[in-house]
């Protein structure tokens, strides 16, 4: 009996019989099941909305489309790092502090400290990732829920980063001269803007607004944070669905005991997601802090939630193991298209949050029904 | 390797063995959890070409063990050795790398992710140059989809969920991954728990086929028709302790059946 199924089924690929137990499954409803397809839809309608009711209002100008751009790529860089820590089953509430914890770093040592733009770089990037090792650690030897930990960091972060300004500085707000941060290929790396004589140009043609006074372009150059969000988009993606790390990232979500049984160094993976976070809310920081040459200790309040949110608007479930990096920088712009949106539309922009919240809810929802289709579970 | 000894009366399967150094043996490990003993003083070997069925009450021991030969726990007291060498597993990656593989009770399946990352989680073949490797997903799906077939199961698709899968098809999954990387022990707890007449059977006979391949088999089930058509060797476990091995010859079916139900507690 076992020999002949054998033998006839020794051919690879086509020529296998076909199981007639399992039922073709349409290459659209494939497409459908991919975890960023409600951002995408979402995204779609949204620019639709916007599109139609104040489109000509200025908001897809070349400024405006970069003033909204920027602020989403800022959060899309944190919610990419929180996206994979969820894959990863972890949730992170210290970037925030994290963001302001290494604003308040940078500022103080590039502004009061005088010290070179390259060496506060490489510092706060070892604090962010002591910070986040921590948070590794924590988690994955208490087996706490990363929840209250990184709830704790939270406050120690943001604590921390309030004593050491007031305790140098006497406010809570420091400042960096601009000739410094332009000067150094550092400062340009995290503050500056690419493609200034380009857009000068094209407002020369008349292709893009220019200003009245000297002819310049209103956008000046594309905001270096665009960029960054846009090589981690792709480096995540390719990482998570192509390399050994992204499978081991998914499966320390999917199952934790599974995954570890089966020889996935699950602790190793959630520790590097817990720095990886850490380090992102530092380039957040960093990409802040340089291109407006100031900090606050208020600085990322609220942006741990913003990035979950970002990366449940993009499909990455709340109970780990599914997700895309794409899809939160997609919930990101989606994010940042409407806050500007909603400006441009002249309704009260306090309506933002309670939309923001319709938009969670049924991205949540959403992604279920797309959780149990993916998994045939009911 | 002699002290081994008291523990594990010779036998005949270990005298007909020729290679008489067991491919792998514990020797008085004890594992506690907390202030439960879950094994205590239990001296267990592993032999080339010979399935040793693992037979036991609920609550025997027998997954506390075999979670220490695939590293997943570590002995609280006691020594391990691979072919008379002292060995630690800090992980199950660690018994693996040894060609160790483990078909778990649970599966150790992560339903959200395809069949083929399933396959090769832990595992992946990747391609590429430094530090560019990737997932090299053309191979390891038509292996996984070889090595599916070879335990009589037709995947449509090896990007398929595994949540998708039936828990039949989980369970062959699960045996399939660990046939491919159990080059030198393989570990089955259950395997056929779950599992229609014609599978168990293509199970049972990958049991004889590993054997005949000459690795060493650990077998845990509560089929006694199973457990007699494929063992060689025969170690009863009661409350985290062994009280008996018998091979093949010294043992009948029947009696195998008494002794897994708790009827017969002394050799």
């Amino acid at each position: 009996m076992k020999n002949n199924s054998n033998s006839s089924t020794t051919q690879k690929d086509k020529t296998r019989p076909k199981d007639e137990r399992v039922r073709e499954i349409s290459t659209f409803t494939k497409v459908l099941t991919r975890p960023e397809m409600a951002s995408v839809g979402g995204g779609v309608i949204i620019f639709l909305i916007f599109g139609l009711t104040v489109g000509d209002s200025g908001m897809f100008s070349a400024l405006g489309i970069i003033n909204f751009l920027e602020p989403s790529a800022q959060l899309g860089i944190i919610a990419i790092a929180a996206s994979l820590l969820m894959i990863g089953g972890q949730f992170d509430l210290s970037i925030g502090s994290m963001i302001g914890f290494a604003s308040v770093c940078v500022a103080i040592m590039v502004g009061e400290f005088q010290m070179p733009i390259w060496s506060v770089v490489i510092i706060t990037f070892a604090i962010a990732a002591l910070v986040g090792y921590v948070n590794g650690i924590l988690v994955v030897t208490t087996r706490l829920p990363s929840f209250i930990v990184t709830l704790a960091m939270l406050f120690i972060l943001r604590g921390a980063a309030l004593v050491v300004m007031r305790g140098i500085t006497g406010r809570t707000q420091a400042y960096i001269e601009r000739e410094v941060i332009e000067a150094s290929f550092w400062g340009n790396l995290f503050g500056g803007r690419i493609g200034v004589d380009l857009f000068n140009k094209l407002a020369e043609q008349g292709i893009i607004d220019a200003r009245a006074s000297d002819g310049l372009a209103l956008a000046q150059g594309i905001p270096i944070s665009i960029v960054w969000c846009l090589v981690l988009v792709v480096l995540s993606t390719l990482i998570l669905n192509r390399t050994k790390l992204g499978n081991w990232i998914f499966a320390s979500g999917g199952d934790e005991r599974a995954a570890n049984n089966i020889g996935v160094p699950v602790k190793k993976v959630k520790i590097g997601l817990f720095i990886f976070t850490a380090i992102s809310a530092t380039l957040f920081g960093l990409l802040q802090v340089f291109s407006s040459a100031s900090a606050d200790t208020l600085r990322g309040e609220l942006k741990e939630f913003e990035a979950i949110i970002s990366a449940v608007i993009g499909g990455t479930l709340l109970t780990g193991g599914y997700g895309s990096t794409i899809g939160a920088v997609l919930g990101a712009v989606i994010f940042g298209v409407i806050r500007q949106g909603i400006y441009y539309t002249g309704i009260d922009a306090d309506w933002f949050r309670v939309f923001l919240g319709v938009m969670v809810l049924l991205a949540v929802i959403f992604n279920n029904i797309i959780r149990s289709r993916a998994t045939g579970s009911k | 390797m002699p002290a081994a000894k008291k523990h594990t009366p010779p036998t005949n399967a270990t005298k007909q063995n020729t290679d008489s150094v067991p491919i792998m043996s514990l020797k008085n490990v004890s594992r506690y959890f907390g202030n439960v003993i879950a094994l205590k003083d239990m001296s267990f070997e592993v032999h080339r070409g010979r399935v040793t069925c693992l037979l036991g009450d609920n609550g025997a021991g027998k997954s506390t063990l075999i979670k220490i030969l695939s590293g997943v726990h570590q002995p609280s007291e006691g020594e391990m050795y691979i072919e008379n060498k002292k060995t630690v597993f800090n992980s199950p990656r660690d018994s693996l790398d040894y060609g160790i593989a483990t078909v778990y009770q649970d599966l150790a399946l992560v339903p959200l992710m395809s069949i083929v990352r399933n396959f090769f989680m832990g595992r992946e073949i990747t391609r590429g140059f430094f530090p560019f490797y990737y997932i090299d997903f053309k191979k390891c799906s038509e292996i996984a989809q070889t090595e599916m077939q070879r335990v009589g199961i037709n995947i449509r698709s090896p990007d398929q969920a595994v949540g998708t899968l039936s828990g039949g098809e989980r369970q062959c999954l699960a045996i399939a991954r660990a046939l491919y990387f159990g080059t030198r022990v393989l570990i089955f707890d259950e395997p056929t728990a779950a599992l229609g007449v014609k599978q168990s059977a293509i199970v049972l006979d990958f049991i004889k086929q590993a054997r005949d391949k000459n690795i060493g088999v650990i077998f845990i089930t509560h089929n006694s028709f199973h457990a007699h058509e494929v063992g060689d060797l025969f170690t009863i476990l009661n409350r985290g302790q062994s009280i008996g091995n018998y091979t093949r010859s010294e043992i009948t079916r029947a009696k195998l059946f008494d002794l897994m139900a708790g009827k017969v507690t002394k050799k």
